[in-house]
């Protein structure tokens, strides 16, 4: 009954801003980046390094607002914030 | 919201704040509570585990009233080899009367709590995210929200505001967590019928029982749980960050590994997964904890790292916490002082708390986990154990003297020799007793 990581995500109801949450500071940073680690710890999946375009992308919708990243970029290159009032995700069961 | 003013601004309702506010509200201040989810408990998880204790000297037999799932009369331990296990547990009747802790969920939970303080007279402000702290040089003296004309004022501000806290960084009381200051656990809630909960765990009625889960978390220091709800399951993992961040493993993943452990793959069987989930957990304990208050500021919770890793107890020590800034803080108004001077008796308070107690007896086991060998604690031991289990258990025409030393040997293995194996013993301890 293991599930992909989108169906997991559909189980809790988000109310996404219009602007992200996260910011990368520099992309650069994310260039020079040996490990890339964020694209794996985070728990949604919200951050994916693109090879061609040279980005990491941020979908901050997905976000869980767990602060992993925040702590756990190797160079604090994530500039995060709780989304405003009222938005984000809301639990069920919690 | 322009000119209000309140005696004290709470950032923050889950138990610390609710716990805070209820104080304070009951006793006639003037509170206003603040919360950025859409609801206290909106943005919450936790294991979880609720306990009577604290909670009770605050409202008394809250029991009767609260949304709590099922009454605990029964804790274990699993140490988990790749298709085996090690079971420690304990089952007792006398849990139930007087209870002892109960599960429950937090969405229910937080909103009952904080619904508490709004009928003691707290004003809910929810939806609205506390953005910056407000100063008069070195003293705070209330908050800036996202709201239009958003500020309030206040003799007092208590920072409720969980596990990352930017308060606690924009007041300087710490910088940022270590990654091995913090763990991140996910979790699922897995709805099965009541009755096959009863029936696959041995209970009756709304009884409940807990599994602390040790092994199989991809050589990363951690811990998984199993809890029983109602008519669903709680199930998930925490990791600490640090070794996350080495493993390049989804967190997601090394839960989908506890599911499909046999030990676990059955207990579940046939669920839905209702909810995915996670959350960050202090697990610095008491090397950790920051200062706690200063001129018109205290913190609480697990904003101040109050959580109790061996016994995975935070709500409780949130509770506590939460009510003893509140009691410091009515002390303070009838005085009429806000300084550092009047609120460190908050910390005074803590310092003579189960709080401080049992974070200092278990201080050394952030260094156990955070800079030891994760894989040898968390996945070479268990596995060890197993095999070890394994041998002494199977009949195969092997004398047992020799079954012992073929035991032994595990162990001496798994630590990389007799020298290894007694400093590990030795350490965790310590660890323990600090």
């Amino acid at each position: 009954m293991s599930q992909s990581i989108e169906e997991r995500l559909f189980t809790i109801r988000y109310k996404a801003d219009d602007v992200s949450h996260l910011i990368i500071k520099s992309q650069d940073e994310c260039l020079a980046c040996e490990t890339k680690e964020c694209n794996y710890f985070c728990p949604s999946d919200v951050y994916l390094w693109h090879d061609q375009e040279s980005m990491t992308s941020v979908a901050y919708e997905n976000c869980i607002e767990c602060g992993t990243c925040r702590l756990g970029c190797p160079t604090y290159n994530i500039e995060w914030v709780y989304p405003k009032g009222g938005y984000g995700i809301t639990y069920k069961f919690g | 919201m322009a000119d209000e003013r309140f005696d004290a601004v709470v950032v923050g309702a889950g138990p610390a704040g609710s716990a805070a506010a209820y104080t304070m509200a009951k006793a006639g201040l003037k509170v206003a509570l603040i919360e950025r989810g859409e609801f206290p408990g909106a943005k919450n998880i936790f294991g979880g585990v609720i306990y009577r204790r604290q909670l009770e000297d605050l409202i008394p037999e809250f029991w009767k009233e609260a949304p709590l799932e099922r009454t605990v009369v029964q804790q274990s331990m699993w140490v988990l080899g790749e298709e085996s296990a090690v079971m420690l547990g304990h089952h007792n009747q006398r849990y139930k009367d007087p209870p002892n802790c109960w599960t429950g969920l937090r969405v229910k939970f937080d909103q009952w709590f904080a619904g508490k303080a709004e009928q003691a007279g707290a004003v809910p402000i929810y939806e609205t995210v506390v953005t910056q702290i407000l100063r008069d040089g070195e003293r705070v003296v209330g908050v800036k929200t996202d709201r239009d004309d958003g500020e309030l004022y206040a003799d007092i501000v208590i920072l409720a505001d969980g596990v990352n806290s930017l308060l606690g960084k924009q007041l300087g009381i710490h910088h940022e967590w270590g990654p091995d200051e913090v763990s991140l656990a996910v979790k699922e809630v897995i709805a099965l019928p009541r009755q096959t909960i009863q029936d696959r765990f041995n209970l009756e009625g709304d009884e409940g029982c807990t599994i602390e889960i040790v092994g199989q978390t991809c050589q990363m220091a951690g811990l998984g749980f199993l809890y029983t709800n109602q008519d669903t399951i709680s199930l998930g993992v925490g990791v600490m960050v640090s070794d996350l961040k080495k493993a390049r493993v989804k967190p997601y993943a090394v839960l989908d590994g506890l599911k499909q452990h046999p030990m676990i793959r059955k207990l579940i069987r046939g669920g839905e997964v209702k909810e995915y989930s996670g959350h960050l957990i202090p697990e610095g304990g008491f090397n950790s904890m920051p200062k706690l208050a200063g001129d018109g500021w205290m913190v609480v919770g697990d904003a101040a790292q109050m959580v109790n890793a061996v016994h995975r107890e935070g709500t409780n020590l949130a509770v506590t916490s939460g009510r003893l800034a509140g009691e410091t803080a009515i002390e303070a108004h009838k005085v009429g002082h806000f300084g550092v001077g009047a609120l460190d008796a908050y910390t005074r308070k803590i310092r003579e708390s189960i709080i401080h107690k049992d974070l200092k007896k278990y201080r050394g086991v952030h260094q156990l986990l955070g800079f030891g060998d994760s894989s040898l604690l968390f996945d070479k031991m268990p596995q060890a154990l197993n095999d070890a289990i394994y041998n002494m258990l199977l009949v195969d025409g092997m004398p047992k003297k020799e079954k012992q030393k073929k035991v032994m040997r595990y162990f001496r293995e798994a630590a990389g020799g007799n020298a290894e194996l007694v400093r590990l013993g030795m350490k965790g301890w310590r660890a323990m007793n600090g």
